[in-house]
């Protein structure tokens, strides 16, 4: 049924003016009620229906637009001269001051202030009252403060969509400002209106950044240069390295040419040290590691490839996610890959194989950060799939320490500056933990939510007090760690040194005991060789080898217990050590290993247990 | 007589440890000074304000009281004010050389 009004309204009344007039209500359209749809419909009965007995109110928010207010001042330059005399005229002003001091007021007020200042200038001279007189001893507070992490400042993304804050710098100088770079890492999720721009942050200034950077593709890593303040350098997602000054504003000053730079996001950006302050390096998952000097960026000045079988393959390459470089040794520098390995290098080898010193494996996914410990520079710290350790350089084989597997991924991590023993981590579910290892090491000493969403990236300033951390929505937070965490404790670094070295001696014994069990087994399994063909039985059957070898099995056990009851658990025991997992494993090996011995008395009956185990 | 006043100001000026000496009148303008024009207005109109505010300060507590003497101490120096009704005479003191 279509109800229809028509207007109508003659062309040559076009354009006129509007002559509103009153009328009376017109009907123009009355439906009346139709019974037969009723059949269509059902009484509800019965019918709930609540009923408050109350006031009605309603409840509205307002929040006014920030008012956005600028400080400034005045600086006077110059007094207030009377009309006729000009102040920069010299000789009025002698004129004039030649006057005043020829007043008598002026000469009777001078003598009286002049006596007044005498006196307490005299009284200044004598005595200085606020020296330190008793030279107290400075009664370090030990209050058992709870460590705790403030925030201070959030620092979020201008733009409508928001992108990962990938990577943080601080200001090489007294720390005012902070560099983010912001990217999209997630896979084909860049939309057209998503902006390139990374900003620099006044600390005092969240609500605007200070400073824009504008590349041309999104920056995935920053770094401030740490012997130029306004110099940056930045990678970018499409693989190329460009560098910023800040005096020269927001475009790059340089970028590398495409053809030479990386195949992959550039992950990681370092400055290095060198007499000119202008040599950098960078590491991307295309698997090279590339050096660059700023002045010239249409090539690098070096190229590795991570090639683990030494050969220079680019097909082979491990991707690199993380680059490690210590100022102190110059010549070496690590490389962690996606595929949770490390690769220790050497600068100056003369043969790209040489480059690639040892390979540190044990991580199950990629490596996202990768830091030396800045007191100990030996061991060093990595923060990859659900666990952080730490490595020794010496030990190959395994990390000397490690945290126990997360729920959370951890995404990255850093040794603080100030105390050799604490480092942070950061996970994908929004938590920073603070670890501090001399005081408890299963737990974190403290664990922050920082926000809902994943964090990505953390940067702890040098003075080991304040610590910034972004997410995945481009939100950048600013935290102040209590002055327990970043104060060194008495004895701290020598009861570091002992920790590590008593974990180090750990890993060396164990990794000397697997080695000469498995030389063992190599001896033992040739000699078995050799026995079987002067036996000459042919083999036995798959039933009899078991049964015979359950049979040993059970006498070994027995005599070790039978041993172990006589007190040789002591060897066994000085060892462990309270961290989790794996040693279980290596636990039950070495009672074998004590057993073999036994075993070696009886004649020697092909494989024996130590295959079946 | 302006004699003993140049006398006056020589003598504080030579004591250890003065750094300056102004004497400045109410409006701001340096009738003698040892330092530079612009830090003087500037030490000038700035502790003309602070010596003004001195004064209420004390004169409303008390209003029997009034300032005869202003003295800030700061970490590098010590900045004394002997405010008059006309003038005012700043020395800038380093007690702890």
């Amino acid at each position: 049924m279509e109800i229809v009004y028509v207007y109508t309204k003659k062309r040559n009344e076009f354009g006129r003016q509007c002559n509103f007039s009153d009328r009376s209500a017109e009907l123009h359209v009355d439906i009346l009620p139709d019974p037969s749809l009723a059949v269509n419909f059902i009484e509800r009965d019965p019918c709930d229906v609540p009923i408050q007995c109350t006031q009605e109110m309603s409840e509205h928010e307002v929040n006014t637009e920030r008012f956005e207010s600028d400080t400034r001042g005045i600086n006077h330059v110059e007094g207030g001269w009377p009309k006729d005399v000009n102040p920069h005229e010299m000789e009025q002003t002698i004129r004039f001051r030649k006057k005043v001091e020829k007043d008598e007021n002026y000469i009777s007020t001078v003598m009286q202030l002049g006596n007044n200042m005498e006196h307490c200038i005299k009284q200044n001279n004598a005595i200085d009252i606020y020296r330190e007189y008793f030279e107290e001893e400075e009664v370090v507070e030990e209050s058992e403060v709870q460590p705790s992490a403030k925030t201070i400042n959030v620092f979020r993304d201008p733009n409508e969509v928001k992108r990962t804050a990938s990577s943080l710098s601080w200001h090489p100088d007294g720390s005012r400002k902070l560099a983010v770079a912001y990217s999209s890492l997630e896979f084909q999720k860049v939309s057209k209106d998503m902006s390139l721009n990374s900003y620099i942050w006044d600390i005092e200034n969240p609500n605007k950044p200070e400073m824009t950077l504008k590349p041309v593709s999104p920056l995935v890593c920053l770094e401030y240069n740490p012997k130029d303040c306004h110099i940056l350098v930045g990678g970018s997602y499409n693989g190329q390295i460009a560098y910023w000054d800040t005096r020269k504003g927001s475009q790059p000053v340089e970028m590398s040419t495409i053809e030479h730079s990386h195949r992959d996001p550039v992950y990681r950006v370092i400055w290095l040290q060198s007499k000119t302050g202008t040599d950098t390096f960078s590491a991307s998952t295309d698997g090279q590691v590339l050096w660059w000097d700023i002045r010239k960026m249409s090539e690098p000045t070096e190229r590795l490839i991570l090639d683990p079988n030494k050969k220079g393959n680019l097909d082979n390459a491990l991707g690199a996610i993380s680059l490690e470089f210590e100022t102190t040794m110059p010549t070496k520098f690590m490389v962690g890959t996606e595929q949770g390995l490390v690769v220790s290098c050497n600068r100056k080898a003369k043969t790209p194989a040489e480059k690639i010193v040892c390979m540190y494996s044990g991580h199950h996914g990629p490596i996202y950060a990768l830091q030396r410990n800045p007191f100990f520079p030996k061991n060093f710290l990595t923060v990859a799939d659900w666990t952080a350790r730490i490595w020794s350089e010496d030990i190959k084989e395994s990390s000397i320490m490690w945290t126990k597997y997360h729920t959370a991924y951890l995404s990255d991590g850093s040794w603080s500056p100030v105390r050799p023993s604490v480092f942070f981590t950061i996970k994908m579910d929004g938590t920073l933990d603070v670890w501090d290892f001399l005081f408890k090491q299963n737990d974190p000493t403290l664990s922050v939510k920082v926000c809902d969403e994943a964090l990505n990236s953390l940067r702890v300033q040098d003075n080991g007090h304040f610590l910034a951390c972004g997410s995945q929505l481009g939100t950048v937070t600013l935290l102040e760690i209590s002055s327990g965490l970043c104060t060194l404790q008495k004895n701290e670094k020598a009861l570091a040194t002992a920790m590590f070295e008593r974990e180090t001696k750990r890993e060396k014994i164990l990794e000397a005991r697997h080695r000469e069990m498995r030389l063992k087994e190599r001896s033992r399994s040739e000699q078995s060789k050799e026995e079987d063909t002067k036996e000459g039985d042919g083999e036995e059957s798959p039933e009899e080898l078991i049964t015979r070898i359950e049979k040993d099995f059970y006498e070994i056990v027995e005599a070790e217990l039978k041993k172990r009851d006589k007190g040789e658990e002591k060897k066994v025991r000085l060892i462990l050590n309270s961290f989790t997992g794996l040693r279980v494993v290596r636990g039950s090996l070495r009672v074998v290993k004590g057993s073999s011995k036994i075993v070696k008395g009886f004649t020697n009956k092909g494989g024996g247990p130590d295959s079946t185990l | 007589m302006c004699a003993e006043v140049e006398e006056t100001l020589k003598r504080i000026q030579t004591h250890k440890g003065v750094i300056g000496t102004i004497v400045v009148n109410a409006e701001g303008i340096p009738i003698r000074t040892t330092l530079d024009n612009s830090t003087t207005v500037q030490y000038a109109g700035l502790l003309h304000q602070l010596t003004m505010k001195a004064r209420s300060t004390v004169r409303d507590i008390d209003p029997q009281n009034d300032l005869t003497f202003l003295r800030i101490r700061s970490k590098k120096h010590e900045i004394m004010v002997a405010p008059d009704k006309e003038y005012m005479l700043i020395v800038i003191q380093n007690p702890s050389e």
